[in-house]
């Protein structure tokens, strides 16, 4: 029981990263590999703003906004021109911002992890944590499934949800309907990091040090979430973000414990075996 | 005076001449058809003049204005919009959300629910089935709700790509009924189709579109008088 509220607590982490990478895929048609690092950004942001002993709702503020912007920089500097290019050269590109952002993370801050701060924890609540589940995990829990619920009704019942559905299906008609294309695939990016940045604040409660290459990890995993669920597809990235959060936390639990990693990723395997568009994903139809 | 002028359109796909500079005008409440055998150019007439593909060379004028660079997405705010061949509905939106998408450029939205009815009148069909997804209609439905769609933007100009397009000649006979309609209600129709004898019917005028050249031009009375119509288009 335990371990199945800690597993859908990284889940939510996960589903946050991979609803990321699926928007951004669903409607730009591109592999934003540089997604993981946003978090890490989002990581470095809390870190610093807690050092000037400013408050931690501060530094909620801080990493959101920063995460939120530096997406669509992201998007505008290196993705925009590249709009109708080959998938390599796009891919390569990500590839490239991600190592950018690394790099440039190393070279501020060092390659050393560094402590978040004594500021980002969260108070002990008996009520919770006398059933065994830390406050945490409970709170990451409980947000995350906010957050999803925010984003489902975004999409579902707004101007700008319907128009982004509309692109991710077929972006000539929507053209053809006014919608603004090069508008929408920005706040698709916005969206998606700002989703990063709530998930690099949860993160940090559960691993609080940052690092350079913090991001790798949650990032590769929440991209493996993403193709379990079907990449493209917004319910796809929160169910498979789920499985993989309580997957891992069970194998952490058991004997299995060291094959971790390497169940997590053959996961994806069985399941494409099985279903090759993922477990919601749909066959897609290109268009003009 | 014309409400849209196509002054010498070319096209190409890569080193394909698509369009070999083109010409041809519309003008205010007239139905004008555009017929052509398959890979004549018609689907790449209609879609380079809103901008879906890009023009080699040539102007498009549209009610005064010159919008020969004006991007995609801000055409139909001027007035013209296209039901695109295939008729492209969003399939995974629901009946109301595809209409609801249609009115996207209409800042005014006070007169949406008047719009939203009058479509519904016209369509019985699209309010049966209005919170149905749009992929699980039938293919008449669809082009149904694809004219639906296009009629929630007021559009000035009305493109329909081939509307009749696998169609059973009972739905084909209702939706040209459906275009006579809405042309008698104020809005200049741009039709495509290989239906060549029930478009002509219906046409103030008419271009046949050959290998990316307009070969010929008149009434459709005129034309569906010409032999060379008749043969090539009216099964003999
Ligand atoms: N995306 C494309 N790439 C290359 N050639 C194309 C493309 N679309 C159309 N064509 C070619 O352009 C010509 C005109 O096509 P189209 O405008 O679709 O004809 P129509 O609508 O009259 O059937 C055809 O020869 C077709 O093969
Ligand atoms: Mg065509």
């Amino acid at each position: 029981m335990i371990t199945l509220i800690d597993g859908l607590s990284l889940g939510s982490i996960y589903a946050l990263i991979a609803l990321g990478y699926t928007m951004v895929y669903g409607i730009a048609k591109l592999l934003n590999f540089a997604h993981g690092d946003v978090i890490m950004v989002g990581a470095y942001a809390i870190m610093v703003t807690l050092s000037y002993s400013l408050s931690p709702w501060v530094a909620v503020v801080v990493a959101a906004i920063l995460c939120t912007v530096l997406g669509m920089l992201i998007e505008k500097i290196a993705y925009k021109p590249l709009r109708g290019a080959s998938p390599l050269a796009v891919l390569i590109t990500a590839i490239g911002v991600s190592y950018f952002l690394q790099g440039a993370a190393q070279i501020i801050f060092g390659s050393q992890s560094i402590p978040v701060g004594v500021a980002w924890k969260l108070p002990a609540v008996s009520a919770i944590n006398k059933l065994g589940v830390s406050t945490a995990a409970a709170v990451t829990l409980i947000s995350g499934v906010i957050i999803m619920s925010i984003l489902t009704l975004f999409i579902k019942y707004t101007k700008t949800g319907r128009a982004m559905r509309a692109v991710s299906e077929d972006r000539g008609a929507a053209m053809l309907m006014g919608v603004n294309v090069n508008g929408i695939i920005t706040i698709t990016f916005a969206i998606g990091s700002l989703l990063a940045a709530f998930a690099g604040m949860f993160y940090l409660l559960q691993i609080p040090n940052t690092q350079p290459t913090l991001g790798a990890m949650p990032g590769i995993t929440a991209f493996t979430a993403a193709v379990i669920g079907g990449i493209g597809s917004i319910p796809g990235a929160m169910v498979g973000g789920i499985l993989l959060g309580v997957v891992e936390k069970f194998c952490l639990s058991s004997p299995l414990a060291p094959y971790t990693v390497a169940i997590k990723f053959s996961l994806l395997i069985i399941i494409l075996l099985v279903k090759p568009t993922g477990l919601l994903g749909k066959v897609s139809r290109e268009k003009v | 005076m014309a409400l849209l002028e196509v002054k010498n359109l070319e096209v190409y796909y890569g080193v394909i001449n698509a369009l070999k500079g083109i010409s041809f005008e519309v003008n205010e409440g007239e139905i004008v058809t555009l017929i052509g055998a398959n890979g004549a150019g018609k689907s790449t007439t209609m879609q380079s003049i809103v901008g879906l593909i890009p023009k080699r060379s040539g102007t498009v004028i549209f009610d005064g204005k010159d919008i020969s660079h004006t991007p995609c997405h801000k055409i139909v705010h001027l007035g013209m919009t296209q039901v695109p061949e295939g008729r492209r509905i969003f399939q995974e939106l629901t009946v109301y959300e595809n209409l609801l998408m249609g009115a996207f450029s209409i800042k005014d939205t006070s007169g949406f629910k008047r719009d939203l009815d009058a479509v519904y009148t016209r369509f019985p069909r699209l309010a049966e089935r209005k919170n149905q997804v749009a992929g699980t209609l039938s293919g008449g439905e669809q082009q149904m709700l694809a004219m639906g769609r296009a009629i929630m933007s007021h559009p000035k100009l009305l493109m329909l790509d081939e509307p009749s397009m696998g169609l059973s000649p009972l739905l084909v006979d209702q939706i040209f009924e459906i275009i006579k309609d809405i042309h008698k209600d104020g809005t200049t129709i741009l039709l495509v189709e290989q239906n060549a004898g029930k478009s002509l019917a219906i046409s103030d005028r008419a271009y046949v579109l050959e290998n990316g050249s307009i070969v010929m031009n008149g009434t459709g009375a005129e034309l569906m008088a010409s032999e060379t119509v008749k043969e090539a288009y009216l099964g003999g």
